[in-house]
């Protein structure tokens, strides 16, 4: 199955999607986004402040960091606040941003004037790369004019142009590459000011706190997730289908929805979380379960592998990308990235020396955590759980060619990428 | 205090190593790396040598 719908409990309507009411391929309007509660008043800002914190939000980009900690630090920064809505989707397997953004903008942009409130900002900006979002987003504010100032800031799609900082760069007319922090943009962001750059699916709950405190445990408790499955021999990323499930949910189930229950792999939070062999089905989908079991749910989005697909293949194009990809701005992110790449090209060839192995995991132990930002953490798991899933396959390489990694390595993350349904 | 390093700005001198090599590794592309962040009390000379010691102001120690 591919489209757009929900899974969350029969009774309660999908949260997010699909959208109430809009033709397919149209966004939903101001007049249908008013008659489910839209942009009702806020009298009292801490109240809404203290409900987010209640029901456990936590952001939507990837950390996965509480959200009302976010916006009290933004709030009881010193000086005049700015809210960014940051619809820049840098990971190739994830859609749910830019189709949140095409199709219901007006439920990010009444989360945006809600952060508002919360923090006292002056100003707003939603930022992204994606032609058909900025048409919807820019239609919206026509319609409903905001109440504070709000800037459409346009990047070019790259993995690390929606990192937190990058963001605050471009936004500020620099390049959109991440910064050293601190500081964070909290406490320093665009043009000085303390910022919440917040993950349009995080705005969008904020949004549903609002008009719907009966279903607080659930709008806090689902994710939009993004699945989709290796082409297999033609190494593409296939179909995406975007759903709206409960967290905790079993991988299995969101395998078996599009087809792909009989994977022997998934690569998790789109590039971020990591390969997962063996056992893989008995995943839940949680920011914690995923971290203990040396994974990442990261932005929500869910790649199996096909049957025809090698990991060994799988990690090796997975980290090209994310070198190629590099903002060549740190060092050891060049050398590090790089290095990961090359050695596991040589593995996916049976080229590789013997220390091969030793050096991946050396390095992906020695790398998390260098960069100024998380490109190279993604590298530097992908071959760590590459090695500790499928330590025999990668040993395997050296004896015999493996016709799924024949051929060149792909740089241009074609394998992971989906288009917005 | 606090040793932290802007990863943007290490070009791999490795000059800040040899004052303070309980605080900084050296990986295996010259690129510094930072032991631990919190400098206990008896480090803090050999880190404000470290600090000086970079052609390209990549380290800094904070409160």
């Amino acid at each position: 199955m591919t489209g757009v719908f929900s899974l969350l409990p029969e009774g309660r309507p999908g949260l997010l999607v699909p959208a109430p009411g809009a033709a397919p391929g149209g966004s939903e309007d101001l007049a249908r986004y008013l008659s489910v509660g839209g942009y009702a008043p806020l009298p009292a800002p801490d109240r809404l402040l203290d409900r987010i914190a209640e029901a456990g939000l936590r952001g939507r980009g990837g950390a996965g960091f509480p959200a009302a900690v976010k916006l009290r630090a933004v709030r009881d920064a010193p000086g005049g606040a700015v809210v960014v809505a940051n619809g820049e989707e840098g990971e190739p397997g994830s859609v749910k941003d830019r189709w949140l953004l095409r199709h219901r903008p007006h439920v990010v942009l009444d989360g945006l004037r809600l952060a508002a409130a919360m923090t006292g900002a002056g100003r707003g900006c939603v930022y992204l790369s994606d032609t058909p979002a900025e048409r919807a987003v820019r239609q919206a504010l026509a319609e409903r004019p905001p109440e504070l100032p709000v800037d459409v800031v346009r990047t070019e799609h790259a993995y690390v142009a929606g990192e937190e900082t990058a963001v605050v760069r471009r936004i500020d007319g620099g390049p959109a590459l991440p910064t050293a922090k601190p500081p964070r943009p909290f406490e320093s962001g665009v043009g000085g000011a303390p910022t919440l750059v917040a993950n349009v699916e995080t705005l969008a709950r904020i949004a549903l706190l609002h008009a719907r405190p009966d279903a607080a445990g659930a709008v806090a408790g689902s994710h939009l997730v993004t699945l989709s499955g290796g082409g297999g021999r033609s190494g593409t990323g296939g179909a995406a289908t975007l759903v709206e499930v409960p967290a905790g949910t079993h991988l299995k189930v969101l395998a078996d929805l599009c087809r792909h229950g009989r994977s022997e792999a998934v690569l998790l939070g789109g590039l971020f979380g990591g390969l997962h062999g063996a056992g893989w089905t008995d995943l839940q989908l949680d920011h914690d379960r995923l971290r203990a079991a040396g994974g990442a749910l990261g932005c929500g989005a869910l790649h199996f592998l096909h049957p025809e697909d090698c990991p060994v293949s799988v990690a090796t194009e997975a980290t090209a990308y994310l070198a190629a990809q590099s903002a060549r701005q740190c060092g050891v992110c060049v050398s590090g990235t790089g290095a990961l790449a090359r050695t596991l090209t040589a593995v996916a060839h049976g080229e590789a020396d013997d220390d091969a192995a030793d050096k991946l995991r050396r390095w992906s132990g020695q790398l998390p955590g260098r960069g100024a930002c998380g490109l190279l953490d993604a590298a530097a798991r992908i071959a760590a759980t590459l090695l500790a899933h499928f330590p025999d396959r990668v040993d395997a390489h050296r004896r015999a060619a493996c016709p799924a990694c024949a051929g060149a390595t792909p740089e241009d993350g074609r394998r992971f990428a989906v288009p917005v349904p | 205090m606090k040793l932290l390093l802007d990863s943007t700005r290490c070009q791999g001198y490795g000059l800040c190593q040899e004052p303070a090599p309980e605080l900084i590794d050296l990986d295996e592309w010259g690129y510094a790396q930072v032991r631990a962040t919190e400098v206990p009390r008896d480090g803090q000379d050999a880190a404000l040598t470290a600090v000086a010691a970079c052609p390209n102001s990549a380290l800094r120690l904070v409160k």
